[in-house]
């Protein structure tokens, strides 16, 4: 009997953290990983609701996979996705109002995350429950810690404050002539941020490199 | 059953969506109450926003009640007509096609910050992408304007959407909305900038003329219906300060 947690299934939450990263390296979900990242909060709050919707989604593709017929799978796993994501809406539409009004188009927009779509599709469609759970949350985890690593970068030397609070030394450097970059908060600068990643991440990593 | 067919096919379709549906349904109708709860406590904050007092979702409502002491509502002749004032979607209005003019209602809120009164008005318009909105607040001749707080849903960042910005709402204090011969002109939010001087007159957004063309219109349209009814009440605003000193609480 296979174990229940044993090297295949560690590879799963591990691989999408790093080498097979949904962002650095297959460059999915990047719209809203531009589009949300100025501020920590909002990153986390994004992060936790596409954990949700990920892991859900592929847990119930998963039992239903044999059941889905073939012309309407996409059908299938879309609406599966976005009823999921009209709960998370609605959830944080009642409990977390401003958070809801910041991420305002771009929880929508969970629907269209080519990540959740391709996990689905090429994952879910095709493995066991729990494979398909963990695969859904390294992924999710995948995507969620680049939200964040660039979130961190962004709202630190863009508005000088973590998750919406004053750094304490802050009032020192700015006494001596340092000044927050507003260039950290425009969507530029999240793709930079991002490229930052991938580098280090590919100069860590030569077999990351494309040869040609 | 064979699983390609297409019975199978649209039975499968139809099942899940109707969970699906239920399912959601379900949880939008529970949550209901706790929605409508935080969009009350928005439109409170963004009411007070306008004569300047900052409140939180927390404390919204002790601060409403706190500062807005009478509501209010009119119709399009300017006359006062009875109703509840805090229910009313002015956007909600605004947008829909099957109410005429005749029907729209204007709400506004009677405010008492340090003892004196504020008119805060709410108004719904059109920008470049999607709808704007916003309050005025006017001081207690019904013509100067005391503080003006506008949002909207989808202008672009960095042109239109800077109309909820302090650099934009700032210089409408203190502007006027009628003339020295006490006749309407609401306030032009001027391309090109404000002339010097001018009290009807703000500062246009570079590069976002037509959301600025918006809250122009918006601000003509919605003003000139409060002060038709403000005009009627300033008749007799000497007898009422005059009543209202002899009783001072």
């Amino acid at each position: 009997m296979k174990s229940f947690f044993n090297k295949q299934h560690q590879k799963l939450i591990a691989d999408p953290m790093g080498d097979q990263n949904p962002i650095t390296i297959q460059v999915l979900g990047i719209c809203s990983a531009l589009a949300i990242t100025t501020q920590l909060e909002n990153a986390l709050v994004m992060t936790l609701a596409v954990i949700f919707v990920m892991t859900s989604a592929s847990s119930i593709i998963s039992i239903l996979r044999n059941h889905i017929p073939n012309r309407i799978r996409i059908i299938v796993q879309l609406l599966v996705v976005a009823s999921l994501v009209a709960l998370v809406d609605q959830i944080l539409k009642a409990f977390l109002p401003d958070a809801s009004e910041q991420l305002s188009v771009f929880i929508g927009l969970i629907i269209t995350n080519c990540i959740i779509m391709g996990r689905l599709e090429a994952f879910a469609m095709g493995n066991k429950l729990w494979e398909s759970f963990l695969d859904a949350l390294g992924n999710a985890f995948g995507y969620g810690w680049i939200l964040v690593a660039v979130a961190f970068v962004r709202e630190l030397f863009g508005s000088g404050k973590l998750l919406g609070y004053e750094i304490p030394g802050f009032s020192y450097l700015y006494e001596m002539g340092y000044m927050n970059n507003n260039l950290m908060i425009l969507p530029p600068m999240a793709l930079i941020v991002v490229g930052l990643i991938i580098w280090i991440q590919r100069s860590r990593n030569h077999e990351l490199i494309e040869e040609n | 059953m064979n699983k390609e067919s297409n019975l199978y096919t649209f039975t499968f379709a139809i099942v899940m969506v109707l969970i699906v549906g239920t399912i959601l349904a379900v949880t939008s109708e529970t949550l209901q109450p706790r929605k409508k709860q935080n969009q009350a406590d928005k439109k409170m904050i963004d009411i007070l926003s306008a004569i300047g007092i900052t409140s939180s979702r927390s404390n919204a409502k002790n601060q409403y009640e706190k500062y807005i002491v009478e509501e209010t509502i009119i119709n399009n002749k300017g006359e006062q007509i009875e109703g509840s004032a805090f229910q009313i979607d002015v956007l909600f209005q605004y947008r829909d096609k099957t109410l005429s003019p005749d029907d729209f209602m204007y709400p506004f809120y009677t405010a008492n910050k340090n003892n004196k009164t504020y008119y805060i008005i709410p108004m719904a318009g059109t920008g470049l992408w999607g709808p704007i909105w916003g309050f005025v607040a006017l001081e207690d001749d019904y013509l100067t304007v005391y503080g003006a707080a506008f949002d909207h849903r989808a202008e672009t960042p960095g042109l239109g959407a800077e109309i909820n910005t302090g650099i934009f709402e700032d210089p409408f204090k203190g502007k006027k909305i009628k003339n020295t011969l006490n006749q309407f002109v609401s306030i032009e939010v001027k391309k090109g900038g404000a002339e010097l001087g001018n009290m009807h007159q703000v500062d246009g957004i570079t590069g976002g003329t037509i959301t600025s063309d918006g809250v122009s219109d918006m601000l003509y349209n919605t003003l000139q219906i409060y002060d038709s009814y403000f005009s009627k009440l300033n008749v007799y605003q000497d007898t009422i300060n005059e009543l209202t000193s002899n009783n001072s609480i």
